[in-house]
């Protein structure tokens, strides 16, 4: 007896839950780590404009949000931290070009913690003896690991730091790595250091051949395309914009 | 090498000294509380099982703030020894080993409890010491459900992942071990050296287990 009705409570939970996701209104929203705060805090705003919307948001190092895409993950937007990834997203056919655009602009900066009593004022500085870790994302799947190997390896600085490399997951591991006092270095983006004012100081901004750029696209063959058009279009719009410049992005 | 062949020896390494740590410590602390009462036993015990409950993040973060270079163990460690443990593969075996102790120490000290009294009595009264008695009598008698759960510890260091990643990261050839190189080979979209990673893995598994089956014989299959 207690059994059936327990069944029975269970598969209408279960019922409801599925039909609420269902529900039209619902974007799923995939992003850079580095985009998180801005994110948040632009969904909400989004979310406030049109009663009734409901936008899940979903972080992780751009690569790792572009393989889940590949396995069918049911995704909306994407907006990754560089072209790159966005440029294996539309030749794999899940993103048509005249659906992405670029949308705001960062910088590659090199912090340290904000005790940190070593000499690092620019890269060369890494090779020093008492430099014993630098925290770099994975270049195999994280954009800003990308930037920084193509930083230091134009400076032929990679041999020499890569020893001391501690690859990261994503961008905002190699902030906290650095925040914690567990690295004496990392390499984030301009945003990232801003929301750790406290912990990390930016002691050089790393020149970059093409600039870090940030596409963002709805997916095809979403089922909710609509609702994921009106809200890049709504990233677009002037109270979007000035939350994004809030965190530190440019426009592009 | 290969990086699947460095990080599966990485990781046996680091299940190896994961699974002797714990042969000792389980051991141990097993007997002790199999044999002694004390205020606040049921407590210890409680509190030495949770790492077999608790999420490895949390253990993960536990360890980062204890033992990393501003951590309280972790200074101490650095001034005394000038040992830094975060981002090492000694630093994955402390996670390895922190996670797979409860299931070494809870068999034992369930073997040990369910050793019969008389035996050791008897020994005693022979005039055995009692380091003899618990290296002759004791130790023997308890060690089937000892062993099985050494393996079990084994097998778990061996596929640790949460708290290691936090704790010893990802760095290839020096603390990516079998678990978390599968996953940066998923996240790369790597697929090939994924399958690989993969297919490895669970030869070990299976080999591990298969070994387990022959070392602790018996059940009541042959009765």
């Amino acid at each position: 007896m207690r059994l059936t009705s327990l069944a029975r409570l269970l598969g209408a939970a279960l019922l409801t839950t599925a039909a609420t996701s269902a529900m039209a209104g619902e974007v799923v929203v995939s992003a850079a780590a580095s985009l998180t705060n801005a994110f948040k805090d632009a969904a909400q705003s989004y979310e406030a404009q049109y009663p009734g919307s409901k936008v899940s948001l979903n972080f992780a190092a751009s690569g790792v949000l572009l393989q889940q895409i590949v396995k069918g993950a049911p995704v909306d937007v994407f907006a990754s931290a560089d072209q790159e990834t966005m440029d294996t997203a539309q030749k794999e056919g899940l993103v048509l070009p005249a659906d992405r655009h670029d949308f705001v602009s960062n910088s590659l900066v090199l912090i340290v913690p904000s005790d940190s009593k070593l000499a690092i004022r620019n890269l060369n500085d890494l090779t020093q003896k008492s430099v014993t870790r630098v925290a770099i994302a994975n270049p195999a799947s994280v954009p800003v690991g990308r930037y920084s190997e193509g930083a230091l390896k134009k400076a032929n600085l990679w041999d020499g730091v890569q020893a001391k490399a501690i690859s990261t997951q994503n961008v905002r591991q190699s902030l906290d790595y650095v925040a914690r006092g567990e690295v004496d270095a990392g390499f984030v983006y301009g945003t990232d250091a801003a929301i750790m004012k406290d912990k990390v100081k930016v002691v050089y901004e790393v020149p970059l051949e093409a600039p870090v750029l940030y596409p963002i696209a709805t997916i095809k063959g979403s089922t909710n395309a609509l609702e994921a058009k009106r809200f890049v279009d709504y990233l677009r719009t002037k109270p979007a914009q000035a939350i994004l410049a809030k965190y530190g992005f440019k426009k592009p | 090498m290969d990086i699947a062949w460095t990080a599966l020896a990485l990781s046996l390494k680091v299940a190896a000294w994961a699974t002797a740590l714990n042969l000792l410590l389980g051991i141990g602390t097993g007997y002790l509380l199999a044999r002694t009462r004390f205020p606040g036993r049921d407590l210890l015990d409680a509190i030495l099982t949770l790492p077999m409950v608790m999420p490895p993040t949390v253990l993960g973060y536990y360890l980062l703030v204890l033992l990393g270079r501003r951590g309280t163990f972790g200074i101490w460690l650095q001034e005394h020894f000038g040992i830094n443990l975060i981002f090492t593969w000694q630093g994955a075996v402390i996670a390895a080993t922190i996670v797979a102790f409860p299931l070494v120490f809870k068999p034992a000290r369930a073997a040990f409890e369910a050793v019969d009294g008389q035996l050791e009595q008897a020994a005693r009264v022979l005039g055995i010491s009692e380091l003899a008695i618990f290296f002759r009598v004791t130790l023997p008698l308890a060690w089937r459900g000892i062993l099985a759960g050494v393996l079990l510890g084994f097998v778990r260091a061996l596929g640790e992942f949460g708290a290691t990643l936090m704790v010893a990261g990802s760095i290839p050839g020096k603390t990516q071990t079998l678990s978390v190189a599968v996953y940066e080979a998923v996240q790369a979209g790597q697929d090939e050296v994924a399958n690989k990673l993969v297919l490895i893995t669970s030869l070990v598994c299976i080999v591990v287990l298969l070994a387990a089956g022959k070392l602790a014989p018996g059940r009541i299959v042959h009765k």
